[in-house]
């Protein structure tokens, strides 16, 4: 336990101590993102009956940071210590593949979580929104953000250069957080794309996200948290399995 | 290809052991096993008699690796890199003996500096810190003073010197061998992933099959019968080999015969170094 609690400790100061890259910018981001596309869509996107578009937007909005951010943390983490050689000094200490698991990913989802959350904050002048189903949000807000911390760490792993990281982001998951409903409704989809919608795990994410605001969603929010807990287990084994075997971490 | 191959190799408590070699024999990838860094395909290592696959805990525990690369995380001052350190081995207030590592490698002055900042002679001292927050018992060190400046390789040099005196096992790779030779008292020496050496670092100089005779005579020129015995020759000084003490006599003789007065005689002692090159070249 001791080495799980000095790794996420670290993993915490690392971003924090560049926090104006890392929890300024991409608050930034999504700022503009609601500035530009609810200036654009307000008059003519409606979702929900009485919710404004932009009021719509903005937890896609805070859910799309909170993902994008935990994966960010993970993954560049991982990528720059194994190119600058720092690895080493996780790998040397008798830190077990499950304590440097839990680090990695706890880290990159409070960092998510933290994102997430100045989003919401810096939203609020915008349009007041109440949280109809705290509980919902929190639970889809945490496994999201462990996900991707997962993924992040899976993706820093694997590449061996930068561009492979990027590919990974840029390929995988940029399409799929952009697909998944953050700017629309699947509702309003030709039928083929929205039974395509139904395979992408972070469609309920969002879905799930955005019940937790309005306590509505296109699908069930207990059948898309079976969803998203279910991709989690088996993507978190799967790690596991990967960082027990060593793989590109210990030759 | 293997990288190494049939390695049996035991080094004893509170030894200063060498592991020679020329590049690519196989010295980091021994070390990365040890370190629990790479997996072997076959055969074991412990490290204070704990398995380093299966017991990797202790194992780990016991272990403290300089690493050859010169590798530092930018995020963080010299103190908060040995203070993360410290807690991935479950120490959590540590900063008396993290203090007095500062004080022994000069960094108490760049305590508080970036580890980017740092010239590369002090990341060396960053590393060396950080392979002994936990006071490990056995201490590998891998090529330490490969471009590092004299003041850093005497401090270096002194403390861990007095680690060893302390009881601390010391393993050290390097390429210069008249640091192995004054420091450790066994050698292993490497080639294409084999041991080829193994023995005292006094034995070793034993072994040496040549030895070797400086003389400047006056005149200045060798009798004819001791022409084949010349290996090198300058400025007035000639190098024989011999292949025994005992045949000084019988070369002294041949000089008075010849009327050859002795100006300057020398024995050079056979270096590591010179050890090193014959052994290398039989293998």
């Amino acid at each position: 336990m001791a080495g799980f609690y000095a790794l996420f400790s670290k993993e915490l100061l690392r971003f924090w101590k560049v926090s104006f890259q890392t929890m300024a910018a991409p608050v930034l981001t999504a700022l503009l993102y609601l500035l530009i596309f609810s200036h654009v869509l307000e008059e003519h996107v409606h979702v929900y009956p009485g919710v404004p578009y932009t009021a719509f937007l903005i937890p896609g909005l805070v859910m799309m940071s909170v993902l994008q951010n935990a994966f960010a943390n993970s993954s560049s983490s991982l990528i720059q210590s194994k190119m600058t050689g720092n690895i080493v000094f996780v790998l040397l200490p008798p830190i077990s593949y499950g304590e440097f698991f839990f680090a990695y990913m706890l880290a990159a989802a409070v960092r998510g979580l933290a994102v997430g959350l100045g989003v919401f904050l810096v939203t609020l002048p915008f349009v007041p929104l109440a949280v109809r189903e705290p509980l919902w949000l929190v639970a889809f807000a945490v496994t999201g953000s462990c996900i991707l911390g997962t993924l992040g760490m899976v993706a820093g792993i694997w590449a061996e250069k930068f561009d492979q990281l990027a590919a990974f982001q840029n390929f995988i998951i940029m399409p799929l957080t952009f697909l998944s409903g953050v700017f629309y409704s699947i509702h309003s989809l030709p039928a083929f794309w929205q039974a395509v919608s139904r395979f992408n795990p972070f469609f309920y994410m969002i879905d799930g996200f955005r019940y937790g605001f309005f306590g509505i969603s296109d699908v069930a929010p207990s059948l898309s948290l079976a969803i998203v807990a279910a991709c989690f287990l088996a993507l978190s084994l799967a790690t596991l399995f990967l960082l027990r075997s060593g793989y590109k971490l210990r030759f | 290809m293997h990288a190494l191959r049939g390695i049996d190799l035991e080094v004893a408590q509170g030894e200063f052991f060498a592991l020679l070699g020329p590049n690519g024999a196989g010295k980091t990838t021994l070390i990365n096993i040890l370190a629990g860094l790479s997996r072997a395909d076959r055969g074991r290592v412990e490290v204070m008699g704990h398995d380093v696959v299966r017991h990797y805990r202790p194992a780990r525990r016991a272990l403290g690796v300089v690493p050859q690369e010169l590798v530092f995380d930018p995020f963080f001052t010299v103190r908060e890199a040995l203070r993360i350190q410290s807690g991935y081995f479950g120490l959590a207030r540590n900063d008396d003996w993290i203090d007095e590592l500062m004080h022994h490698l000069g960094l108490t002055d760049k305590a508080d500096s970036n580890t980017r900042t740092l010239s590369g002679g002090m990341k060396r001292r960053v590393l060396v810190a950080q392979a002994l927050v936990h006071k490990p018992p056995v201490i590998v060190l891998d090529e330490p003073t490969a471009g590092v400046d004299v003041a850093l390789r005497q401090t270096l040099w002194t403390f861990v010197g007095k680690l060893n005196r302390d009881g601390h096992t010391i393993v050290l790779t390097t390429h210069y061998l008249e640091e192995a030779e004054a420091l450790c008292s066994r050698v292993a020496m490497l080639k294409h992933g084999t041991i080829v050496a193994l023995d005292s670092t006094r034995n070793l100089l034993n072994s040496a099959a040549d030895k070797h005779l400086r003389l400047k005579l006056d005149p200045d020129e060798l009798p004819v019968s001791l022409q084949p015995r010349l290996s090198a020759q300058e400025k007035g000084s000639f190098t024989l080999v011999i292949h025994d003490y005992a045949e000084l006599e019988g070369i002294m003789a041949t000089l008075r015969e010849a009327g050859a007065a002795v100006r300057e005689m020398e024995l050079p002692q056979p270096d590591l170094e010179d050890v090193f090159l014959q052994i290398m070249d039989r293998h």
